[in-house]
């Protein structure tokens, strides 16, 4: 097949699935699936392809769940105004935070970006007056019963992700992200503005998880900062997401997201282990990092040649 | 005499307690090929990450096409037409040659089409060109230096900072080298170089600066520098004479 045809391909299959009699709860999976391929290549373009590694992406997440939960309980607004509304939102938030670690490198960067996530979290379920603290925010009506509608939105908001990170992974900032990755004083020394395309990589990687955020609120009907603002169950599965998949892959958040999300699915259908599900996902880290360090994308030609030998 | 593209003026570096560099002034004339020369520790690259903005002089200035740059980030330094290669290699490792070139040729470059262009043009021009779809993490040494000089060239400088491009390289590829900094001449861009091997700069350069703890002992053309006592005394001793 060639190669342009591939992401149409997908498209078209992701498209047409609703109409093979799903159930409910696979049809949930699914837009569960999609969401973290979302929120994993938002990550990706700033983790993987510029190289800053975030621990907060929740922060992100958070903030754009909580524009679209307060624009309804604050305003009386439809939640949905948060989508919009969550990039504007984000993208602020993410360029004062920016401001902020972005003069940080590795490690430390690493670092400040967890704490943004924690420090969100502990403020929003303190603050009683604005957010509703740790009592959350609940959408009283539902918009729709059935899954299809949110099944649609979330894949035009991933096949828009998708197209979008393509273009900039192929464009000059993709270049230049690339070589923030690889080493910063070089780029600096090549003419580029190295804490400009950082701010660049976080703000757009941050309002897309934003979207996600907003979409989650609507999509659940209920928020707490406990939930939005998790610094496991969010920004870790992130990290973890891309890693299973394949750091700055195209395909990889999707891969991972696909695994990740059944994954947690089946272990927590297994009695007796359903809570540890996250013991789980340690050692499937370990076990990426020592084989695959590439992710499975990344490392599928070693894969394909493993299988290749064992069967000869 | 040429007019002047650079100008150290009474530059001064502290780290700390300690001077890196002192006091150290000279300029360099449009088109020429100045040397910085000194023992090893002696601050040659100090100086020059005082010029390309890595470091903020603590006193003095740098001036560059008429425009004080000190305290400019490298970045600003680097689009008004001066680049740089590392003595320690700093390729862009899991990024091909072609794609390192390509990523500094956007200093310049509208679209990636031109892009794609100038990096071609300007591996071709080092010699890379065979060896553009290699990650730059298996290139050998002498081909990661001269990687350095490519990338530097794609952003089409006017100055061409080279520090220590010729050691550790065997004799064919040094050859090879001191070709590829005539013909950068040739194009007209002006090259200020650090390097040990004596025989290059010698072959190579128009005037010489030597610098030893940090302060400029001498400057002149190849034959007075190494007629100079004060410089065979720093790299050879005080007992020492020539």
């Amino acid at each position: 097949m060639k190669k342009p045809l591939i992401p149409l391909a997908v498209l078209a299959v992701l498209a047409v699935l609703p109409f093979s009699g799903l159930s409910t709860y696979m049809m949930h999976i699914l837009i569960l699936v999609l969401m973290w391929t979302t929120i994993g290549m938002s990550w990706n373009l700033l983790g993987g392809y510029c190289g800053q590694v975030s621990f907060g992406h929740a922060a992100y997440f958070g903030v754009g769940a909580y524009t679209a939960g307060l624009l309804y309980f604050k305003l009386q607004a439809s939640a949905w105004w948060g989508i919009p509304l969550s990039v504007a939102v984000v993208s602020v938030f993410a360029f004062v935070l920016g401001y902020i670690v972005l003069k940080l490198r590795g490690p430390f960067f690493a670092l400040a970006t967890l704490a943004s996530g924690e420090v969100l979290r502990i403020t929003t379920e303190n603050w009683n007056g604005f957010t509703n603290g740790t009592l959350g925010i609940l959408i009283q009506e539902r918009t729709w019963v059935a899954k299809t509608q949110y099944y649609y939105i979330i894949l035009a908001i991933t096949a828009f992700t998708f197209l979008l990170v393509r273009r900039l992974v192929a464009s000059k900032w993709g270049y230049y992200f690339v070589a923030v990755r690889e080493d910063q004083d070089a780029a600096e020394s090549l003419g580029i503005d190295t804490t400009k395309y950082k701010t660049i990589a976080l703000v757009v990687s941050a309002a897309l998880t934003g979207i996600c955020g907003a979409f989650y609120t609507n999509y659940m009907g209920f928020i707490d900062p406990h939930i939005v603002f998790a610094l496991h169950d969010i920004s870790i599965i992130t990290i973890m997401i891309v890693m299973v998949g394949g750091v700055a892959t195209q395909w990889g958040p999707l891969v991972g997201a696909g695994i990740m999300v059944l994954l947690a699915e089946w272990i927590r259908s297994i009695p007796g282990l359903g809570a540890s599900h996250q013991a789980f996902f340690g050692v499937l880290l370990v076990l990426i990092i020592l084989f695959l360090p590439n992710g499975i994308v990344g490392d599928f030609r070693k894969i394909t040649r493993l299988f290749g030998r064992a069967r000869a | 005499m040429s007019e002047s593209l650079l100008q150290v003026k009474n530059a001064y570096k502290f780290f700390g307690g300690l001077a890196a560099v002192t006091d150290v002034s000279f300029e360099i004339r449009k088109g020429e090929i100045l040397a910085l020369i000194g023992p090893n520790g002696a601050g040659k690259t100090t100086v020059f990450n005082v010029v390309n903005g890595f470091y903020k002089p603590s006193r003095g200035e740098v001036w560059f096409k008429g425009r004080n740059i000190s305290g400019l980030k490298p970045h600003k330094i680097c689009r008004m037409g001066m680049a740089r290669t590392f003595q320690v290699v700093k390729p862009l490792q899991r990024m091909s040659v072609l794609d390192n070139v390509v990523a500094s040729a956007f200093l310049r470059a509208e679209s990636r089409e031109k892009a794609v262009e100038i990096a071609e043009e300007t591996l071709k021009f080092t010699g890379l060109y065979e060896d553009r779809d290699v990650i730059s993490k298996g290139l050998p040494l002498g081909k990661r230096k001269r990687l350095e000089i490519a990338r530097a060239l794609a952003t089409q400088p006017e100055l061409l900072l080279l520090d220590e491009s010729f050691a550790g390289l065997n004799p064919a590829e040094l050859d090879e080298s001191i070709g590829i900094i005539r013909r950068i001449k040739e194009r007209g861009i002006t090259i200020f170089i650090i390097e040990h091997h004596m025989k290059v700069i010698m072959a190579i350069s128009d005037r010489i600066v030597v610098i030893n703890y940090g302060q400029k002992i001498a400057e002149g053309s190849p034959e007075e520098i190494q007629a100079n006592p004060a410089v065979v005394e720093a790299y050879l001793g005080e007992d020492h004479h020539a």
